[in-house]
């Protein structure tokens, strides 16, 4: 088990200037996120799109911000623990357990969720009998490449996690790239390689249509797809790939006992703590009147979360309010002479 | 405030005033009716306001930008007359416009 003064969930922007209010007032933090990579939102939904109401940045994109809160919080050395959700919350005592599908354990007097609109996870395919095959011949994720050698594999999306695949694994298979319409959406060179080995007959392209159904036992043999002019047609098919993007999910957050107001948590705004002592809640995720899902709501709410945080890590020292510009205590923890 | 009706998958339907300047998203989420979830907010980054907008009125509208019907892509069950509802500012040449959501959002 891990001790720590406050456990984040969620890397997204607030999760991450959370670190920045705790370690400045000397607390430590680990951080535990379920996509592979920091950013939460700005990262995943929007990673170039140009955001403008952050104060004194006129314009930077998701992944920008994203950099420059990381380099804002590296003096603190925090320890990410990704590709892991928090499935339990516990009490034990005056502090809290977290337990993780990856088995981690960690234990801290104070959780600050700033999970924004919950996990992030595949989004499936809608037919009813595809879960039945899912992980054995229906994989939304390639993690192991050998897998698809020399197979007849159907790619479904139209985005660039489609496109790459079906670039790379044609190299050793047959791929089918099925979408809903003529247009994909990729980089430029992606789309005229695809184009070119369509003509090789190395992927078969198949638009505008949408999937029909699976054929298949315990793995899949084939699939039908029906085209928007009514035709249908069966395709041999070992393995289907299925790229339509990310959804978001409470999750088992909705578990934890906390009051909520439709997938958010209630808070209180004076210190941004839930119904349960030492837990808070920051950013998209929380509620309370007059909450407006901005970036920069979430940095004051943690600001004044990590006061609380504070008081209940630290029970016999004294809360003291310090400026950066003037206090050597915290120019100190960010690394300043 | 123009009329907007919101009809489910199955076949039921709520008629709602809609103020001119919010979008369909919001005209829902603000009178709470089901089947929009719209998670992201309106930002145009999710696809959980979806909704099939009928077709006399799907072709009134103004044309959807790239970047909405590259989102459409994500949707459950994208069809030709497929919609961001967060994307549908809505005004008094909305008056009687009536739009469906799907069966889910995700």
């Amino acid at each position: 088990m891990k001790k720590t003064d406050v456990i984040i969930i969620g890397a997204g922007p607030v999760g991450l200037f959370a670190i920045h209010q705790l370690g400045i007032k000397g607390l430590d933090a680990i951080v535990i996120d379920n996509l592979d990579k920091v950013g939460g939102q700005c990262i995943e939904l929007y990673p170039d799109k140009p955001i403008y109401d952050i104060p004194a940045v006129p314009e930077c994109t998701g992944e920008e911000l994203t950099k420059k809160l990381l380099e804002q919080i590296k003096p603190f050395k925090t320890k990410f623990f990704l590709n892991e959700r928090v499935d339990e919350v516990k009490k034990d005592n005056e502090n809290w357990i977290v337990n993780t599908n990856n088995n981690n354990q960690f234990s801290a007097p104070n959780i600050i969720i700033a999970g924004g609109v919950g996990s992030f996870e595949p989004r499936k395919l809608s037919l009813k009998d595809a879960e039945k095959f899912e992980e054995t011949s229906l994989f939304y994720a390639v993690r192991n490449k050998e897998k698809f050698k020399n197979k007849n594999i159907s790619i479904f999306g139209g985005g660039d996690s489609a496109l790459d695949w079906a670039l790379e694994l044609s190299k050793f298979s047959k791929i089918n790239l099925i979408h809903r319409r003529e247009e994909f959406r990729g980089a430029p060179h992606t789309l005229s390689e695809i184009k070119k080995l369509e003509k090789e007959g190395k992927i078969s392209i198949k638009t505008p249509c949408q999937l029909s159904s699976i054929e298949g036992d315990k793995n899949i043999t084939s699939i039908t797809i029906k085209f928007d002019n009514g035709k249908t047609e069966k395709i041999e098919t070992d393995y289907i790939l299925s790229f339509f993007g990310l959804i978001m999910k409470l999750g088992p957050i909705a578990e934890w006992g906390l009051n909520m107001s439709k997938k958010t948590i209630d808070v209180n705004p004076e210190n941004f703590e839930t119904n349960k002592k030492g837990i808070f809640a920051a950013g998209d995720i929380c509620t309370y009147p007059g909450k407006l899902k901005l970036i920069l709501s979430g940095f004051h709410e943690v600001a004044l979360a990590s006061v609380e945080c504070f008081k209940r890590a630290r029970p016999n020292e004294k809360y003291r309010f310090e400026f950066t510009t003037s206090s050597k205590t915290i120019q100190g923890r960010l690394g300043k002479k | 405030m123009p009329k907007i009706t919101y009809k489910d998958s199955s076949g039921g339907s709520k008629t709602i005033d809609v103020e001119n300047g919010l979008t369909v998203m919001e005209g829902a989420i603000q009178n709470e009716i089901p089947g929009i979830d719209a998670d992201c907010g309106g930002s145009m980054a999710c696809a959980t306001c979806h909704v099939y907008v009928e077709e006399e009125w799907f072709n009134k509208l103004p044309k959807a930008e790239d970047a909405e019907v590259d989102m459409i892509d994500m949707a459950f069950e994208p069809k030709k007359n497929s919609r961001l509802s967060c994307q549908i500012i809505v005004g008094d040449e909305l008056e009687g416009l009536v739009v469906t959501t799907p069966e889910k959002q995700t």
